[in-house]
């Protein structure tokens, strides 16, 4: 969430430390009753100290699974291959017991629910020094203070009376500024943030990513900010990785990714938006379709059947992350063998507005795929208190 | 902002349905909930009308009294020449073909035992609307016109459907009785951006082809925006400003509006450095709004007027009403005089 820069390759400038969290050839698959379903595959990131990447994706894309692996949050159904170095340590076959004395005190996470990441029947002080017991060797008082201090950073006015009070007392907004002090309480190097704003109203959404912001700055944290939403990791992450199906189809650096985008699910992803610029009843470029059944993931590129530029070559043969084209820039990583932008014309965030979403008459709609499975919706909509349906996001 | 006022109606006779003065309030154990304070709207023959706030501020409320489900507290909803307010059972109940809805979950809005082609005909069958062949054939008709393969459809359940189908499948249901109006309450909210754009599409074609009138309630402006042929804004039970879109959004006129327009994250990383002011502070309690503009407690532009007296709805030229006392765009009338004018 800091300022970006085009130098944002995360090998860290004049020294040779290795980068905060090292991840490489990340596959999590998950074994159901019959076949596996290989949630996350292939996948490489580096991230340094201050900085932020975006982790972009819809339901079921494995964004969210990807958060988890890194961080070890995977259920004992899952199987985890690969490395993940997070602080010169290797983590992926560290024991629980090692994972226990990482967590919330190096790497933390914030949810998506504020309701359901806190316990209902505990006060919020009991809730923010539960980790400082655990991992910090303070007394009592000491704990306390930390958790008025704490709430205070987080813009909570009264902290004193609120560590008295229980979640349901508070506002969604409030809540999740509570689960933001939770995470923060022993300063974690590495914050995860996976859908942060997701169940809350866009002016307390604004607040709340100001804050992460802020606290990242002063705390010097990398953070993994995960989200459905491309508006919401546009202003804010220094680099993005857009995932489909399990991989990542695409990293840039933010400004590249919205200017050189390579590969035909970002430039598709971009043109769905609804966009606040473009006059009302501007026709939508819906994607037809939708993604592969991770049990029996197709032949060659996971996007093909969906994609308007797909050729035979691409339902053969996977094509890999990579750039390396001279119109490339540095750090751009694609998985497509006709990108955009060299294969045909560049597709930026501007020419999507001046294009007005121009779209073909026939709307490739969804009669061609009736084959079960709720994977189109995102575990979200609680905002107006409609319990949101337990949606198996990323599963 | 945030105020009353009836400037903004048009003509009774363009109207399909007229709201007057409408307030929704309902009891809890802490003491009255004003959910709905003063709400005025007509909605037009062949348009639709976006209804756009935050949580709590009364736009799925204001839907649902329009159904009368359940009935305000005080007011009219004025459709085709007879108050709904004041009619019971039957009588209500035969309108309700006309008047439809749909929800934000597509998932738990459908009976997961039942058969689509039960649920979509459940309408028809209940008010025993054509023959057993006509039934069947409309049910066809409106599942492809949803966009899904009625011979495929039609035997399955919910749950053998994404969260897309099955909010195809509550829009097809809601259009089977052939209804003026529907009432559609965050129908995209749930689902993800590329399936959105195509029920956001959908919603545009099947208005064309069935002649229908929408209230489209969103929290998204930018959604709303997109199919909206009104907007009105709302915050706290009151409307803030109505008007086209393409005015509202490039020169907000009530400040609430700029506020939330300022805080939408745009797809874009050259808006990185745009100046914003969020707007800071929280919603006040529904069971004691403050007085006056209910906006006053976060506005910057607030003053003593604003905690005395509520703002009536005044025009600012550009086809769009605004009830504020001091816009960001200039009103017809001078400060401080209330405007019944249309």
């Amino acid at each position: 969430m800091s300022t970006a820069t085009s130098d944002l390759t995360a090998t860290g400038a004049g020294h040779d430390e290795e980068p905060l969290l090292v991840v490489e050839d990340l596959s999590t698959t998950f074994s159901t009753g019959g076949a596996d379903i290989r949630a996350v595959e292939q996948v490489d990131l580096s991230l340094e100290r201050g900085r932020t990447l975006g982790i972009v994706g819809e339901s079921g894309s494995g964004k969210s699974v990807l958060s988890r692996s890194i961080m070890g949050l995977v259920p004992k159904y899952a199987t985890r291959t690969g490395s993940v170095r997070f602080d010169g340590r290797e983590m992926i076959d560290a024991d629980t017991d090692v994972l226990r004395e990482v967590w919330g005190a190096e790497m933390a996470m914030v949810f998506q629910d504020p309701m359901t990441a806190l316990n209902p029947v505990q006060r919020i002080g009991h809730q923010i020094m539960e980790s400082i017991k655990e991992h910090l060797d303070y007394s009592k008082t000491q704990r306390q203070e930390t958790a008025i201090a704490l709430l205070r950073s987080v813009g909570i006015p009264e902290p004193e009376r609120r560590l008295k009070q229980y979640p349901q007392e508070l506002s969604g907004g409030m809540r999740q500024r509570v689960v933001i002090a939770i995470a923060l309480a022993c300063g974690p190097g590495l914050l995860f943030a996976d859908e942060p704003t997701t169940a809350l109203d866009v002016t307390v959404q604004a607040q709340i990513l100001d804050l992460l912001e802020t606290q990242q700055r002063e705390r010097n944290m990398a953070v993994v900010l995960v989200t459905h939403d491309l508006g919401v990791v546009a202003t804010r992450a220094d680099e993005i990785a857009v995932m489909y199906a399990g991989r990542i189809v695409e990293q840039a650096p933010t400004e590249v990714l919205f200017r050189e985008m390579r590969h035909p699910y970002t430039e598709a992803l971009l043109k769905s938006i609804p966009r606040l610029d473009l006059p009302s009843h501007t026709r939508l470029a819906a994607i037809g379709g939708r993604p592969p059944d991770l049990m029996h993931p197709p032949a060659g590129c996971r996007f093909a059947s969906r994609c308007d530029y797909a050729q035979d070559r691409c339902r053969e043969e996977e094509p890999p992350l990579s750039g390396g084209d001279e119109r490339d820039s540095e750090g751009h990583l694609y998985r497509c063998w006709y990108p955009v932008g060299i294969s045909r014309p560049q597709t930026t965030v501007d020419t999507v507005v001046e294009e007005t979403h121009v779209r073909s008459p026939d709307d490739p709609q969804v009669s061609e795929a009736l084959d079960g499975s709720a994977s189109d919706r995102h575990g979200t909509s609680s905002r107006d208190g409609d319990a949101p349906a337990s949606a198996a996001e990323d599963a | 902002m945030a105020g009353r006022g009836s400037a903004h109606l048009g003509e009774p006779e363009d109207a399909l349905l007229r709201i007057e003065n409408m307030h929704v309030r309902f009891p809890s154990g802490r003491g009255t909930v004003y959910a709905v304070s003063d709400v005025s709207l007509d909605i037009r023959n062949g348009e639709t009308l976006g209804l756009v706030g935050e949580s709590g501020c009364g736009k799925s409320t204001t839907g649902r009294a329009i159904m009368q489900l359940p009935p305000p507290s005080e007011g009219a909803v004025i459709y085709s020449g007879d108050d709904l307010t004041g009619m019971k059972g039957e009588r209500l109940r035969g309108l309700r073909t006309k008047l439809q809805m749909i929800f934000q979950d597509p998932i738990s809005s459908l009976n997961p035992r039942r058969k689509v082609e039960d649920i979509v005909a459940e309408g028809l069958r209940i008010w025993k609307i054509g023959s057993d062949e006509e039934r069947d054939a409309k049910v066809d008709e409106v599942l492809e016109a949803v966009g899904l393969d009625p011979n495929t459809a039609r035997g399955r359940r919910p749950h053998q459907f994404s969260g897309g189908q099955c909010q195809r499948i509550s829009i097809a249901r809601a259009v089977v009785t052939e209804p003026d109006l529907i009432i559609c309450d965050e129908p995209v909210s749930a689902l993800d951006v590329s399936v959105q754009a195509q029920i956001l599409n959908l919603l545009e074609d099947l208005k064309g082809r069935y002649g229908l009138t929408l209230v489209f309630i969103a929290h998204d402006l930018a959604v709303v925006k997109n199919v909206s042929d009104r907007v009105a804004v709302m915050y706290l039970g009151r409307l803030c400003e109505v008007g086209p879109p393409d005015v509202l959004y490039s020169d907000p006129a009530h400040p609430y509006t700029e506020a939330l327009l300022g805080a939408i994250p745009e797809p874009d990383p050259d808006l990185r450095d745009r100046q914003r002011e969020p707007l800071s502070g929280e919603l006040p309690s529904p069971l004691a709004p403050p007085s006056g503009c209910h906006f006053r407690t976060r506005c910057p532009r607030a003053d003593q007027q604003c905690t005395d007296e509520v703002p009536e709805m005044a025009p600012t030229g550009d086809g769009r009403v605004v009830a504020c006392h001091h816009p960001l765009v200039e009103t017809a009338v001078s400060v401080g005089a209330g405007s019944t004018a249309g």
